[in-house]
């Protein structure tokens, strides 16, 4: 048994270091991918094109412009243009918000102590008019706090921002991008690993020896679950020493929920080689199972509670649903395993369900 | 090219004298009843019953299509009869394939080799995959390279390998754990007939060992080396009988011409 075993490892990690097309899709890839998630994709917003348009000339007015331009948020780039020019900076591009201060604004400020401003919004893309609103609001909420401390407000929201105080993105896509990166990772190597002896024959020259398809299934487990687990470590290092992403629970947990996970990722890998004939199928069902579903249906960018009924039922069959809920809890929470149990139950009732069922699927014979 | 092999007396087993004393005590090695295998509504083996003594180079001829290869595999356990029985190294080929495996040795049609592993590599593997131990792998492929001939490619990547290499290779993979019945799909398809005949020769030496050798070929020429040949049209034997006598029967100087002669007679 163990000497069959090892045979079939030593095969596949030779496979693996020989042919630069695996060793890519086992170190290229990833890194690839964290980098491109790490900065590429980013909900922050910075520098939103502003132009304002200053009727009132008074040293109020300057003053809350300059409030708005000292953040980073905000970045001026058009000012006094005629109102009717709106349109045209919105569709050129050269604006994504409008702030107007009308003539009135330091007369009334003096006068009733309320005056108003307004706020045109390019809302082509509603997030990103969402973030707008919310941090002019800000903007002109700390002048009124500055203006006129004792009026400003019956009461007040002072927000203490958990887990991520910064609210940077990055600290939550990377841990998240190990949920995605992992599952296809090991799902498209062990699907491929299979088929690709289904394609050269060499599978029908294994199955006319004794072996039994446990040992041909473990056999091929084994190898990438290891090249799973440190891609996972991979990221995980990258991503807290340059992406800064800090650590906040327990790394032991954290390798052990992802070895749980490498090895639903694998299975899939298997089923999926199960039913597929060429590599060319093997690798787009691969995807199409993994990388889709986990980027769009697993909250890894969009919530899940905001999700039709339907789509939330998918994405609680979703492995990487559960594994994301893990581990951003470990790395931004600093959750225990106490915490976790849940989630952890359900990948490992997923690895067993896969494994049982890929190894009934796996056929010793041809036809 | 018959010439070539003639030499030296290797023809003993070719011949009409093959070794009745093998065969009758020790049974079959393999033996099969209305064999049938259909794929949908396409029967690829049809009822087709035939048993092969040990020790036999049992050739089993016929055009592409005409059900060797699927006859083969189910020998091998690879594919399972749609009806019919057969045993093979006294098991039966349904119930027991599992304890066939042990006993026969086969080489698949396309070479079924590792391409980016080198030929020592090949061979540690499918050793690996029968249980056997790194050093009676190690010493088993030295003398089975040293016997194909290929002692000093044992390093060299099996892709980088001309064809005739490959199939000495693929041959020797299936010789590892020294099976009583070996398999062979079409071997020399697609080799020059220098290395043709090398490997016929490497043939006649597994029979003298003592080992069963059931070999399909489209090759006529190769079938006049074989002790009996079995002739297959359309999934069902047309003529089963040794080579010598089947000459004599259709009048015919070679193989290929009761080939032919079997071909136009059936088709009627």
């Amino acid at each position: 048994m163990n000497r069959i075993l090892f045979s079939i490892v030593r095969k596949e990690f030779t496979h693996i270091f020989r042919d630069i097309q695996s060793l890519y899709l086992v170190l290229g890839m990833p890194l690839l991918m964290l980098f491109l998630y790490g900065y590429a994709i980013t909900l922050d917003m910075r520098q939103i094109d502003t132009a304002v348009i200053d009727e009132s000339h008074t040293p109020e007015s300057r003053e809350l412009i300059s409030h708005l331009s000292s953040t980073d948020f905000f970045r001026i780039t058009a000012r006094d243009v005629p109102l009717s020019d709106i349109g045209d900076l919105f569709k050129e591009r050269a604006a994504r918000c409008v702030l107007i201060i009308p003539p009135s604004f330091a007369r009334d400020l003096a006068a009733t102590g309320d005056a108003q401003v307004s706020l045109i919004v390019d809302a082509s893309d509603p997030n990103a008019a969402n973030f707008i609103r919310n941090y002019v609001g800000q903007v002109v909420a700390n002048e009124n706090q500055a203006l006129n401390p004792e009026r400003s407000a019956l009461f007040t929201v002072s927000p203490r921002i958990f887990y991520n105080p910064d609210m940077r993105s990055a600290n939550f896509f990377v841990p998240g991008l190990i949920a995605l990166i992992l599952i296809l990772i090991t799902s498209l190597l062990t699907s491929i690993a299979i088929v690709r002896e289904k394609e050269t024959g060499t599978m029908e020259q294994i199955l006319v020896s004794p072996i039994r398809p446990a040992q041909i299934i473990v056999g091929k487990v084994l190898p990438y679950t290891l090249i799973g687990f440190i891609d996972g470590v991979m990221i995980l290092v990258v991503g807290s020493l340059w992406f800064k992403v800090p650590i906040a629970g327990s790394l032991a947990l954290a390798l052990g929920m992802m070895l749980v996970y490498v090895i639903t990722g694998i299975s899939l890998g298997i089923l999926i080689s199960t039913i597929a004939k060429t590599q060319a199928v093997a690798m787009l069902v691969a995807v199409t199972l993994t990388v889709l579903p986990s980027t769009t249906m697993s909250g890894f960018i969009f919530p899940i509670s905001s999700m039709p009924v339907f789509l939330r039922w998918i994405s609680d069959i979703i492995p990487a649903t559960y594994f994301l809920e893990i581990i951003r809890g470990i790395v931004l929470k600093g959750n225990t395993l106490a915490d976790l149990y849940r989630q952890a139950l359900i990948l490992l009732g997923m690895d067993i369900l896969l494994i049982a069922v890929s190894v009934r699927a796996f056929r010793v014979r041809l036809g | 090219m018959s010439d070539h092999l003639t030499k030296g007396g290797r023809v003993r087993a070719a011949g009409a004298g093959q070794g009745p004393d093998r065969a009758a005590s020790n049974g079959h090695a393999v033996e099969v009843r209305d064999l049938t295998r259909a794929f949908g509504s396409f029967v690829a083996v049809d009822h087709v019953s035939f048993s092969v003594p040990k020790g036999e180079i049992f050739g089993f001829l016929g055009a592409n299509g005409a059900g060797k290869t699927t006859t083969i595999r189910m020998l091998c356990g690879l594919l399972l009869p749609t009806s019919g029985t057969g045993s093979v190294g006294g098991y039966d080929i349904v119930r027991d394939s599992e304890r066939i495996k042990m006993s026969i040795g086969y080489m698949s049609q396309r070479f079924s080799l590792y391409e980016d592993l080198t030929v020592r590599e090949n061979l540690q593997f499918f050793g690996g995959i029968y249980g056997l131990a790194r050093r009676a792998i190690a010493a088993r492929t030295g003398e089975l390279l040293a016997s194909v001939g290929l002692a000093e490619t044992a390093d060299k990547l099996v892709g980088s390998l001309p064809v005739g290499f490959k199939q000495r290779t693929a041959l020797s993979a299936a010789l590892l754990h020294d099976p009583e019945i070996v398999f062979l799909d079409e071997p020399t398809s697609g080799v020059d007939p220098v290395a043709r005949r090398s490997f016929w020769l490497l043939i006649y030496e597994l029979a003298d060992r003592g080992k069963t050798v059931f070999v399909t070929t489209h090759y006529m020429d190769e079938s006049e080396y074989c002790s009996r040949v079995a002739i297959m049209r359309l999934g069902r034997i047309a003529e089963l009988e040794n080579p010598h006598r089947l000459k004599e029967r259709y009048h015919a100087s070679t193989m290929q011409e009761v080939f032919m002669r079997v071909e136009s007679e059936n088709g009627q």
